[in-house]
């Protein structure tokens, strides 16, 4: 028996695919606080970067000078925007800090910060 | 076998990449989870684009003598374009991210659009739903590529006045409706349609063209105060892309990504246009940018000045002071010295708190980041939801090149552009001090009633050496040791 992997998405599956991902996307941001938009615009920006990988399907199933001419530039502009977006970002949220910034006690907010997420999630 | 084998890995990685992305984004609810989050979608990244290099087991028979070719063109796009962007999003400065944020969003379009024209080009959709989804993706992309570039530029200083000429909606519906029906001719091709002029390729060409130049004349005209929602509009078309060339590459992934960021974009352009006090057609389709009716003569009394030593004193002798920092401040790089300043004030146990607008920057949240990098705590930083009612009840707003956003009129004068913009309610502090370069009007070009109030008086000069004399004077009081 040959397995099959393959990925067949055909109309309302798309759909449905669609309509979860953009209620998700809509809940998961409307909870981001506002002090945090640039970061996740940004952050945004870097997911979807992911374009990349449509890139490289593009670019390996290249079969003409034209059409390698482009998948390169999708590549390019992929890989750009998935590296630049993920350095601002990463950049950007580093330079969050609380007013409690001795290390003792930055550690024990680590601490808090972890069990507070398992109950939150 | 090995096909299955590497279909079976890629379906795998990029369904766990998909979900370490909705997780990073999760995480984005808290400034402290934050940076743990990015770092887990990141790790979905790397996953996802080495896997993608399996796609070699199943390429097409057409592509098969390339392979080689290909893999090392992958290989180096990958390399030039990830290596460029990271160094340059290393280096680049916090004051420069929104022109950064429209260049991603740019790639992204361009990359998604770049993807809809291999398979174009490559006559490889299947059918009339791909064809048109896949036309409807390359659109929305090149769009985003040539506007988000656009953007870019104006964002930059490069282009300075928004360019208006009269008629400029209608030639860009006409731009518009012309792509569109180049789209409808291409579908009629490929779907075998006989007797229509030109081949195929040359209406892709046509179709690309008129797309980008859509995207040009869409952004030119819109001002420079309303770039902050043009760049999240171009965040939601980009995502928007992406989601559609995923549908077509049959990449869940992709869609998946490219959904939530559409998704993302549109709430935060909702955001953005509320705090704006304007429609999102408004912002696209009308004039705002240029000098409004002004409303001088509605507004008795002086603007009275007062020396900085004389206000930084009056603000240390208080209980309480609320910053109000707008782009002015990073303008004159005194994000530092205000909080030098900040800290001063915390010594001699005084409550500060930092007052943050919506579009205090020049994109959602700027000023926040601003403020972040010259080292203030998160917990000093409110929203204005979060501290408007507080003003009342403190001694001192200090108001640093913020102007409309503080802006009474907004409450006030009905026949004011900014009537209903949410606004700061510095203006009801039991003093205001406003540093400000001189007499003159915020970036909209309106004149700001809270100047002439009688609670109000105005340090005039650089907001970096208005600070450093609000410095000396407060340290000249002997409390530097506390300090």
């Amino acid at each position: 028996m040959v397995m099959n992997f393959d990925i067949a998405m055909t109309g309302f599956v798309a759909l449905y695919v669609f309509m979860l991902a953009a209620f998700a996307g809509w809940v998961i941001i409307g909870n981001v606080p506002a002090i945090l938009h640039t970061p996740l615009m940004s952050g945004s920006n870097f997911v979807h970067g992911i374009v990349v990988v449509g890139g490289l399907f593009a670019l390996l199933n290249a079969a003409t000078p034209l059409e390698q001419a482009i998948g390169f530039f999708a590549v390019l502009l992929g890989a750009g925007n998935a590296a630049g977006g993920y350095a601002v970002t990463d950049r950007m949220l580093a330079m969050f800090k609380t007013s409690d910034a001795s290390p003792k006690r930055r550690r024990a907010a680590h601490g808090r910060r972890k069990a507070h997420g398992h109950g939150k999630g | 076998m090995l096909t299955s084998i590497s279909q079976l890995v890629i379906g795998g990685v990029d369904l766990a990449a998909a979900a370490l992305f909705l997780f990073g984004l999760k995480r984005m609810s808290s400034p402290a989870s934050a940076p743990g989050g990015i770092r887990v979608a990141g790790l979905g990244m790397i996953a996802a684009v080495l896997a993608s290099f399996l796609y070699v087991f199943s390429v097409d028979a057409a592509a098969r003598p390339h392979l080689m070719v290909n893999i090392a063109l992958a290989i180096a796009a990958l390399g030039v374009g990830g290596a460029g962007a990271w160094f340059v999003g290393r280096k680049v400065a916090m004051t420069a991210m929104p022109q950064m944020v429209a260049i991603y969003n740019g790639m992204g379009g361009g990359a998604a659009g770049s993807i809809a024209a291999v398979e174009l080009f490559g006559a490889r959709t299947n059918g009339v739903t791909q064809l048109v989804v896949t036309l409807a993706g390359a659109l929305i992309g090149a769009v985003s590529l040539s506007g988000s570039l656009i953007a870019w530029a104006k964002l930059d200083g490069i282009l300075k006045a928004p360019l208006r000429v009269k008629g400029q909606q209608i030639a860009n519906m006409a731009v518009m409706l012309a792509t569109l029906a180049v789209g409808g001719l291409i579908v009629a091709k490929v779907t075998g349609v006989s007797g229509l002029p030109l081949a195929a390729s040359t209406w892709i060409w046509i179709f690309f063209a008129g797309a980008l130049a859509f995207g040009v004349l869409m952004t030119v005209p819109i001002g420079g105060a309303d770039m902050p929602v043009v760049i999240s509009i171009y965040n939601a078309f980009t995502g928007l892309a992406v989601g559609l060339e995923g549908f077509v590459l049959q990449n869940p992934a992709l869609m998946i990504a490219g959904m939530v960021v559409g998704a993302a974009g549109l709430l935060l352009t909702l955001l953005m246009a509320k705090a704006m006090n304007r429609s999102v057609a408004n912002v696209l389709f009308t004039n705002f940018g240029t000098p409004a009716k002004t409303h001088t003569g509605a507004i008795k009394g002086d603007e009275r000045p007062i020396e900085a030593s004389d206000a930084a004193i009056k603000m240390r002798y208080s209980s309480s002071v609320i910053m109000v920092p707008g782009y002015g401040l990073a303008a004159a790089r005194a994000q530092q010295k205000l909080y030098e300043f900040v800290k001063l004030l915390l010594a001699a146990k005084v409550s500060v708190k930092f007052a943050i607008h919506p579009v205090a920057g020049r994109m959602p949240g700027q000023m926040d980041v601003l403020l972040a990098e010259a080292g203030v705590p998160y917990d000093m930083i409110f929203q204005l939801d979060d501290i408007n009612d507080e003003f009342a009840t403190t001694d001192v707003a200090l108001v640093i090149g913020a102007n409309d956003v503080v802006n009474p009129a907004a409450r006030t004068d009905k026949g004011s552009p900014i009537f209903g913009m949410p606004i700061l309610n510095a203006d009801k502090a039991k003093q205001v001090y406003v540093v400000k370069r001189g007499q003159g009007k915020g970036y909209a070009g309106i004149v700001n009633a809270l100047f002439y109030g009688p609670n109000c008086e105005m340090v005039y000069g650089d907001a970096q050496a208005v600070l450093v004399q609000m410095i000396e004077a407060v340290r000249g009081l002997g409390l530097a040791a506390a300090a």
